[in-house]
């Protein structure tokens, strides 16, 4: 199917009916049970799964292929927003134009910056990288308020010109649209207990991850990814059968930088603001996390762990000592309050700690991350199995 | 000329605290071969050990004053500070108001400890990995550091005054107006710096450490088991970054995540420095400081606006690009 092998498309059609159907998944609990706020059906927080699934990927197409950690993958992201808000603001409130010009933006940052820093490999690369995000993060923040509006962060205003569109009388703000189909619009379903909510802002993003997931099978399946891999598992060797690695490793940059900017630009189109602070380095931080964290090297990895940061940051934060103790409820006073106690610091606001010790713990145990966690269990079984028939195949002839 | 001298000294407080962070962060390097991201965390906690013998101090017990009473007519209760009740009120108020100062030699034992137990526990089992593992893991235990030490003293900055005498400012010869706090800092980063050199220069020990950095395995070779005493050096590195935070606490209030903030910086300076070169860290960290401060000056941002932000970055790119080897680095050192 489209170019790709038989256990690629099964990939690519699983991870499609998984998106298309990420409505009823994610809620399982009916919406006036107790579980129902694990329930993370909603727009606004699915979206962000499959955006920043998009951005995962993108670094892991730098990271996972070639080797190169760039700590100041966020810079694009940002850059990517702000050009989104432009175009809203001065051309349309189409999100198309938006979004290209988010990603060329984003892809024309990228080559200046990888043009530089690919000067450099190993830990001078990432601070090269790093040092780059924090200068892009300082002058948005400070110099070039005028394009970026500083603090406050870009935003759209009623008498912006918007030249595309038709006057605004309504006295509001426009809405991002596509053609007319605007993103907020929702649909809900109610099933008995149940609500289900599609909204046409998340089926424009899970189409567009789609599309970024087919795009990152292709390069990791094509000669251009093998000679990624090339580029990380020996670079010097590369060089000695006269093969220059700089063109591969600056265009795997530049199409990062891209995935980089189509999230930002989505970002913007779903919610139409853009702040300096999706350039901090902490934002870079957290794209490695994801990566790591699902699986770097994989095609499905950056996509699980984008999911799972963004659930512990939007669900997992939320339980407080309230929760637990409702949990708990049925236990002594004693032992529930000491569990209480327990617990408190991993949830709730200290989220942030549970998930810096499951990282450090996949790093240390796990350098595969999720991905390799479930082959090895998967591969438990499976000998497990294996070695049961052959000591059968064994036992009986001498029976 | 006055106005340059003072961007100098303005530049030396911030410069310092560069200068021994880097300085740890050059000793585990230039050891361990280890790329510890974890080390601002490190100077996040020492700043936190100063919050720590702060509150320790002023922990106290209430006692009724009859003699006073309260706007309803009450009696009026009072706190006093257990130091206060053992060493008499005015020893007591001293001693609580020197809590910074104390807080050092709180600090040193368990930085020192800490660094035991990160190296033999954690740092150990990724020497032979790539340098983005060590990256990465060191990464999630600043995290990791950073959230315990929130969930013990919350997200707001917490005040750690100087002690009084020390907290006025110092009129300096040619009339500049400094603040005192900032003078000792700097001559306490300095004297820190000079007893690590003279530890690594003039003791058995450190010749040692000097001969492992330089040729580890041979030195293995000779009998000497270089591993502990690679321990001991990432303890006092530990110790520095923690000494560096304490000290830094009345010049900016302690917060869970000074360390990150400090820690992107640092990393810069010892890139400009020379990854691995000690005196090329110290140099940078001070060198950085100073033009940083020469920077924020109204006549720089009016020339090129946003320049005090970026200058340290700007510095570091072009240093990448042109001498990677940093300023004093090694030739062949990680080039």
């Amino acid at each position: 199917m489209f170019g790709l092998n038989k256990k690629d498309s099964a990939l690519l059609l699983l991870v499609a009916i998984l998106t298309m159907l990420a409505p009823f998944i994610l809620n399982p609990f009916p919406s006036d049970s107790g579980l129902a706020q694990f329930n993370a059906g909603y727009p606004d927080l699915m979206q962000r799964f499959v955006i920043f699934g998009i951005f995962a990927i993108g670094f892991n197409i730098l990271f996972g292929l070639t080797g190169y950690l760039s700590f100041g993958h966020a810079a694009f992201l940002g850059v990517g927003s702000y050009s989104a808000v432009w175009m809203f603001k001065l051309l349309s409130m189409n999100i198309i134009p938006a979004i290209v010009l988010s990603v060329a933006i984003a892809g024309l940052f990228a080559l200046v910056i990888g043009y530089v820093s690919l000067r450099r490999t190993g830990i001078y690369f990432s601070i090269l990288t790093l040092a780059f995000a924090q200068m892009s993060f300082a002058l948005a923040y400070s110099v070039l308020t005028p394009i970026t509006n500083g603090e406050t962060g870009l935003q759209l205003s009623l008498d912006d010109p918007r030249i595309l569109d038709s006057a605004n009388t309504s006295g509001s703000l426009p809405v991002t649209s596509l053609f007319g189909l605007e993103m907020r619009s929702s649909f809900d379903l109610v099933v008995g207990p149940w609500s289900f909510t599609f909204s046409v802002g998340y089926y424009i993003c899970a189409i567009a991850m789609l599309l970024a997931f087919y795009l990152s099978i292709r390069i990791f399946r094509s000669p251009f990814g093998m000679m990624l891999r090339a580029i990380k598992s020996n670079q010097q060797r590369l060089n000695y059968t006269g093969l220059n690695p700089k063109p591969y490793t600056l265009a795997a940059f530049v199409i990062s930088g891209m995935y980089a900017g189509l999230a930002g630009g989505l970002l913007a189109s779903m919610d139409p603001l853009a702040g300096a602070e999706r350039m901090q380095w902490t934002a870079s931080g957290e794209v490695v996390l994801m990566t790591i964290l699902g699986g770097v090297g994989t095609l499905i990895g950056p996509v699980l762990g984008a999911g799972l940061i963004k659930y512990f940051e939007n669900i997992f934060s939320k339980i407080n000592d309230t929760v637990l103790h409702g949990w708990f409820g049925i236990l002594p006073d004693g032992i529930e309050d000491f569990l209480v106690s327990i617990i408190h610091p991993f949830v709730g606001k200290g989220w942030h700690l549970t998930l810096g010790i499951i990282f450090m713990l996949v790093v240390t145990f796990l350098p595969g991350g999720l991905v390799e966690g479930g082959q090895r269990i998967a591969r438990l079984f499976r000998s497990k199995k294996k070695t049961d028939g052959a000591d059968a195949a064994k036992t009986e002839p001498a029976e | 000329m006055d106005a340059i001298i003072l961007q100098i000294l303005n530049g030396l407080d911030k410069g310092s605290a560069y200068a021994l962070i880097a300085l740890g962060l050059t000793l585990i390097f230039g050891t361990l071969g280890v790329v510890n991201f974890a080390h601002g965390a490190l100077f996040m906690i020492g700043a936190f050990c100063a919050v720590f013998v702060q509150r320790l101090l002023n922990l106290s017990f209430e006692t009724v004053d009859p003699s006073k009473t309260d706007f309803l007519g009450q009696p009026l209760k009072v706190k006093t500070p257990y130091v206060e009740s053992w060493f008499g009120p005015d020893v007591g108020a001293t001693i609580i108001d020197w809590s910074v100062p104390l807080a050092v030699l709180f600090c040193i034992p368990v930085m020192v400890l800490i660094g035991f137990v990160m190296e033999r526990g954690l740092i150990k089992h990724f020497y032979k990995r790539e340098h983005a593992d060590q990256i990465l893991v060191t990464f999630g235990l600043a995290i990791v550091l950073q959230e315990v030490i929130k969930a013990f003293y919350g997200a707001n900055p917490i005040q750690t005054p100087a002690p009084e005498t020390l907290s006025g400012v110092a009129t300096l010869a040619g009339g500049i107006v400094y603040p005192v706090w900032r003078i000792v800092y700097f001559c306490f980063a300095a004297v820190i710096i000079g007893g690590v050199f003279a530890f690594l220069q003039f003791t058995t020990f450190g010749m040692v450490v000097r001969a492992g950095m330089a040729d580890r395995e041979t030195v293995g070779l000779l009998g000497i088991n270089i591993d502990r005493r690679f321990t001991v050096m990432f303890g006092i590195a530990a110790a520095v970054a923690g000494l560096a935070g304490v000290m830094y606490g009345p010049i900016n209030a302690p917060n869970y995540h000074m360390g990150m903030d400090f820690l992107v910086l640092s990393f810069v300076v010892v890139v400009v420095g020379g990854m691995g070169s000690l005196p090329g860290a110290v140099a940078a960290g001070f060198l950085l400081g100073i033009l940083e401060s020469f920077a924020s000056t109204t006549w720089a941002t009016t020339t090129i606006p946003g320049i005090n932000q970026i200058i340290i970055y700007l510095v570091a790119i072009i240093i990448l690009l042109t001498r990677p080897r940093g300023l004093l680095g090694k030739k062949g050192v990680m080039e």
